[in-house]
């Protein structure tokens, strides 16, 4: 319950905010309030548009959503196998390691116009820009985390007769997994910066796209429920992340920890 | 039941030797415990046994062959800590070992092989007396229940030769008994050749059938990495043996009262 005061102050901030501006001038466009905002967004949600018959902040929602969890699932797959066999082979992470601690230090940002040039202004630049965003942190955390199993572990695994791929499959992967689900869930911010960064510069449609889009009419009462809207379905992602963790992997939570 | 045979084998990181000259005959069914004080090189035995280090000279031979390159499914081990899978329940760690054997590709079982397994697996939990934590997880073990779910699980491929590195190092004197009462019945049991590294010498006094020391013997102090460890003491702990054991007094190991 205590959590809830802060929301609840910020949000009286707002609303005495709001209506001070609009008293000193009622053409104020900055702190649209409440009930502007409600309408925009309910426009956004429930009106069809005239144009096409979408429903803007449905289309705009799974256009974002698609990419997202496209850039995700292929950033934590290349995260996962490489991870792994970095961590668990010397001779993999002799020959791959330092090229992948340099890729790391490459401002995604600055390749997103090559990204744009290869691979056109569609759908696939703005997945390639996530996963090259966030697959070299997830393959660095996983390395780490395979790399933190007790060398004990690995050794009795082999004195029971396992292969080095039973034991990837049998004791490292297992062990792995809510690290994996961690550096996802770390990993959903950096995603939605990429997200949002690059259908603010090419796109025709999606959350980023509208809110770039409107800006350019300073329709606050349009993008402030966006933002609420983005923040909203990020928590979720992480809320929901957190649980599938504590629930598929209960010998990792038993400190506690993991929230 | 297997014999080891260490013929001068050393064992140097660089300039550094750990072990030197070590000779050394374990007759099959033995229970050989390994003491000498910290630092002097019992693990690093234990690990050239285990195959997860190799002697920088010398051989070791289990039953006249050369030891295998890497540890296997022969050579069981129990270690301190960290012996036992912490994402798998009691009966899973010990199922694993059947599924390594059976199933190269998914190492899972299905049908009438895995109720066989699992059978096997009851059979030793049952030993060490794990049958109802079945489904617990080892972080909800304490520190000796962990200990006898790592020796349970460490039988299940019926090593020749198991391999204790402190097994019981970190447990209360208590559970300590305990689990002494239960190595030695296993190690009869199984007819396994066991070694076990300890600290403790009146542990490795009452387990043991022979009892190896392992110290520095000569030592330069201008460079003190120059000579390593190498056999001590050598004493036969059986209870026909000729030679006097220390004013300790013998338990359990042949049937005799603690």
């Amino acid at each position: 319950m205590l959590a809830l005061v802060p929301f609840v102050l910020i949000a009286a901030i707002y609303v005495i905010g709001s209506a001070e501006r609009r008293a000193a001038n009622p053409n104020d466009k900055l702190l649209p309030p409440v009930s502007e905002m409600a309408d925009a967004f309910g426009r956004a949600a429930f009106e069809a548009d005239r144009r096409n018959g979408e429903y803007v902040l449905w289309s705009d929602t799974g256009a974002s959503l698609r990419r997202l969890g496209a850039g995700l699932a292929i950033a934590t797959a290349i995260g996962l196998v490489f991870g792994v066999t970095i961590g668990l082979l010397p001779i993999v992470n002799a020959a791959i390691a330092p090229v992948i601690s340099v890729i790391c230090m490459i401002p995604p940002m600055a390749v997103l116009p090559i990204l744009f040039i290869v691979f056109g202004l569609g759908e696939l630049s703005k997945v390639v820009l996530i996963v090259f965003g966030i697959a070299p942190f997830m393959i660095r955390d996983l390395t780490f985390a395979v790399r933190r199993i007790p060398a004990e572990l690995l050794i009795k695994a082999q004195s029971l007769g396992a292969s080095t791929w039973q034991v990837a499959i049998r004791v490292v992967l297992p062990q792995i997994m809510p690290r994996l689900l961690e550096a996802v869930r770390l990993s959903l911010g950096p995603a939605f910066l990429f997200l949002i960064a690059a259908e603010a510069i090419a796109a025709e449609n999606g959350l980023g796209y509208r809110i770039f889009l409107v800006r350019r009419y300073l329709a606050m009462d349009t993008i402030l429920p966006y933002v609420a809207w983005i923040t909203l379905l990020a928590f979720l992602m992480d809320y929901v992340l957190g649980k599938i963790s504590r629930l598929a992997f209960p010998w990792a939570h038993t400190d506690g920890g993991g929230r | 039941m297997s014999a080891l045979s260490l013929r001068n084998v050393w064992v140097e990181y660089g300039e550094q030797i750990v072990l030197e000259r070590i000779n050394l005959e374990v007759a099959a069914g033995s229970f050989l415990s390994v003491v000498g004080p910290s630092g002097a090189g019992k693990s690093t035995l234990l690990r050239l046994i285990l195959g997860q280090e190799r002697p920088t000279r010398g051989t070791i031979r289990i039953d006249g062959a050369l030891l295998p390159a890497e540890p296997g499914p022969d050579r069981g081990v129990v270690f301190q800590r960290y012996s036992v899978f912490p994402h798998l329940s009691v009966l899973r760690n010990i199922l694993v070992g059947f599924e390594f054997e059976q199933s190269p590709l998914l190492a899972r079982l299905s049908g009438a092989a895995r109720q066989d397994a699992i059978e096997k697996s009851e059979a030793l939990m049952d030993a060490v007396g794990l049958v109802e934590h079945r489904d617990k997880y080892p972080s909800a073990l304490s520190g000796g229940m962990q200990q006898r779910l790592a020796i349970a699980q460490a039988l299940a491929r019926r090593p020749k030769v198991l391999l204790l590195d402190e097994p019981f190092g970190a447990l209360d004197p208590g559970t300590r008994e305990q689990m002494h009462e239960l190595i030695v019945p296993l190690w009869r049991g199984h007819k396994m050749t066991v070694l076990m590294v300890t600290h403790d010498l009146r542990e490795a006094m009452a387990l043991g059938t022979r009892l190896v020391a392992i110290d520095r013997v000569r030592n330069d102090p201008q460079s003190p990495a120059r000579f390593g460890s190498s056999i001590t003491y050598d004493l036969d702990l059986t209870r026909d043996s000729a030679v006097p054991v220390l004013g300790f007094a013998k338990r359990g190991v042949n049937g005799g009262t603690s």
